[in-house]
């Protein structure tokens, strides 16, 4: 009998199991990007940068040459790395505590100059590595274990909208927000990371995807219930949608 | 070698730097140094390379920290309060054994301090002003030219260490002129395989200085280490004048040895028998050779421009063979050569 191969590792990921909870969506991403990478054949092209929080290990689960970053610096990681190396495919992939709080600076500089790179930005809402702390992405009322009684807003101030900041400036290509709690979402952040790849390849400046993401471990839920979550709580107030899109 | 040109100290370091094959440089304006990023904003365009001035001077390393990644020869330049910033990022470039130049045109400190050239960075550059167990190959020039020379010999040393070079200069040796000889520019420059450009026909390479496994942690430490040990045992540099028959030593770097060396001649000239050790290299430190002069001298005078720092090195290289005495200014005052030839008069007086 004939095999045909109908669904694959993509070769732009390292044979090896992670070590993300159940329910965490950084599986599904990781491979969504590697799916992209080797769609685009530019694997052995391509330089990635990881950074502190739960994707930290992203740099050994992609089968690319790979960059860890300190917190924070991945955009200006990513600069000196496009800079010194123009013909080659750069992105980060960045939390929320890392692109949103202790990154601010280098994202939105990064975005300003339309540094041409691709920045993956994962929002779940919370601090996952370090064990579930307050993000500045943590919505009002959501307990964290530094915000034990529900994050009020007039004491440890209101969630940012990272997207719709980035999009205000002049120099991304391309700035949009995803999920990928439903499959039809998955298909649809798929085609987000690869139209901020392929803007990149076109040399039309930094590409901004996105994706709301669960922490069942930290929310205290379970990964179905996490993935409900996305709907009832993150999406009314992070918005799925394209904030800006340069003609390609 | 061709005619001498007139320079300042920070453009000599950058004009280096060029020579040395650098071709990527991140900074962030700040004075003492400003005059680096301005040259490279000038000159870098027409060399093919880059200059980009960053948004801080944490962005400015971790840029240096990205083209250094790729295998380029890279550099930053700041001062005081701008090197405070950066320490976490060069004690990751060292964690992650990236090569590349970082000048620190030292100003009065601490905290803002004052704009004028001082020497009080010096704990900060040999004792690991970023956390972790690493060491930073720092080299004090005292000249205009070796302004130049040093920068280009610290491309040299980082590549063939892969670990940060540190060049500890000041406000004084940065902002004035001297007639500079300039070299060949630097032809070879070595393969760096390690480089993060791409995983084509290999396997792919990682850069990276996170080890969450303690055994592995420990493993990369023993291994940066025995590198560290092979850094002092190779680059040690210093120079010695009149030490043969010295009954006082004078021990100083960078601006306060020039200061310390007419100190020295004019002493020599009163009939006092008055040597200079500098040490070019502040890590490794000329700790044998301060030894060596302790078990013969009658003392050691170590002249800084600071509170007294790099004499705390020296007195645990001395270990009590001879009495270590200090003077020093903090604060960007200039130390007078009238005050040191003082001290010596003092101490060699004290001895007969």
């Amino acid at each position: 009998m004939e095999e045909k191969l109908v669904f694959s590792r993509p070769e732009a990921l390292v044979d090896m199991p992670t070590h993300y909870c159940p329910g965490c969506h950084h599986g599904i991403i990781h491979r969504l990007v590697a799916e992209v990478i080797d769609e685009l054949k530019v694997r052995e092209s391509t330089i990635g940068v990881a950074s502190v929080g739960c994707s930290i290990l992203a740099y050994d689960y992609f089968n690319l040459d790979m960059v860890g970053a300190l917190h924070g610096r991945a955009p200006a990681v990513a600069t000196g790395v496009k800079r010194s190396q123009p013909g080659s495919v750069v992105f980060t992939y960045q939390g929320d505590g890392d692109l949103a709080a202790i990154g601010t600076a280098e994202i939105i500089h990064a975005a300003g100059r339309g540094e041409n790179i691709t920045v993956l930005f994962i929002n779940n809402a919370i601090y996952g590595m370090t064990g579930g702390q307050m993000a500045p992405t943590t919505l009002g009322g959501q307990r964290t274990q530094t915000s034990p009684a529900g994050r009020d807003p007039k004491l440890a101030g209101n969630p940012l909208r990272m997207s719709e900041i980035i999009a205000a400036l002049s120099g991304p290509s391309y700035v949009t927000r995803t999920a990928v709690n439903k499959p039809a979402r998955i298909s649809q952040t798929r085609k987000a990371i690869k139209k901020a790849f392929e803007l990149q390849l076109a040399g039309h400046g930094l590409g901004f995807v996105e994706v709301l993401s669960t922490c069942p471990t930290n929310w205290g839920l379970s990964p179905v219930e996490a993935g409900q979550w996305v709907d009832s709580h993150m999406i009314p107030y992070y918005p799925l949608g394209v904030f800006k899109e340069v003609e390609a | 070698m061709s005619d001498k040109v007139l320079l300042k100290g920070t453009e000599a370091c950058a004009m280096g730097a060029i020579l040395a094959g650098c071709r990527h440089y991140f900074g962030y304006p700040i004075t003492p140094q400003t005059e680096i990023p301005e040259y490279f904003a000038k000159y870098m365009p027409e060399a093919g390379g880059v200059f980009l001035q960053a948004e801080s001077e944490i962005a400015a390393i971790s840029m240096v920290y990205g083209a250094a990644a790729t295998g380029r020869r890279t550099m930053t330049s700041s001062s005081g309060p701008g090197l405070s910033l950066k320490q976490e990022t060069i004690s990751t470039l060292s964690a992650a054994e990236l090569p590349c130049l970082i000048v620190n045109v030292a100003r009065g400190g601490p905290g803002l301090g004052c704009i004028q050239g001082a020497q009080s960075d010096y704990f900060q550059s040999v004792k690991g002003g970023g956390h972790g167990d690493y060491r930073l190959l720092t080299l004090a020039p005292n000249s205009v030219q070796e302004m130049m020379d040093l920068s280009i010999l610290g491309f040299e040393l980082a590549d063939k260490y892969r670990n940060p070079v540190l060049i500890l200069s000041d406000g004084v040796i940065g902002q004035m002129m001297e007639p500079v000889g300039i070299p060949e520019a630097v032809t070879f420059f070595p393969e760096k395989p390690w480089a993060a450009t791409g995983a084509k026909g290999r396997g792919k390479n990682l850069i990276n200085s996170l080890y969450l496994d303690a055994a592995r942690c420990e493993e990369h430490n023993r291994h940066l280490q025995a590198k560290f040990a092979r850094i002092a045992e190779s680059e040690l540099r210093y120079e010695e004048f009149d030490t043969e028959d010295a009954e006082l030593v004078l021990v100083a770097y960078g601006i306060s040895s020039r200061i310390a060396l007419s100190v020295k001649n004019r002493a020599r000239a009163e009939g006092l028998k008055v040597g200079l050790l500098r040490p070019i290299t502040l890590w490794p430190f000329p700790s044998e050779a301060l030894r060596k002069l302790a078990d013969r001298v009658k003392g050691l005078l170590v002249v800084e421009q600071s509170a007294g720092q790099m004499v705390e090195d020296v007195r645990l290289a001395v270990c009590g063979r001879a009495p270590v005495a200090f003077h020093g200014r903090p604060g960007g005052v200039m130390i007078q050569m009238d005050d040191v030839q003082a001290k010596v008069r003092e101490l060699l007086a004290g001895e007969a």
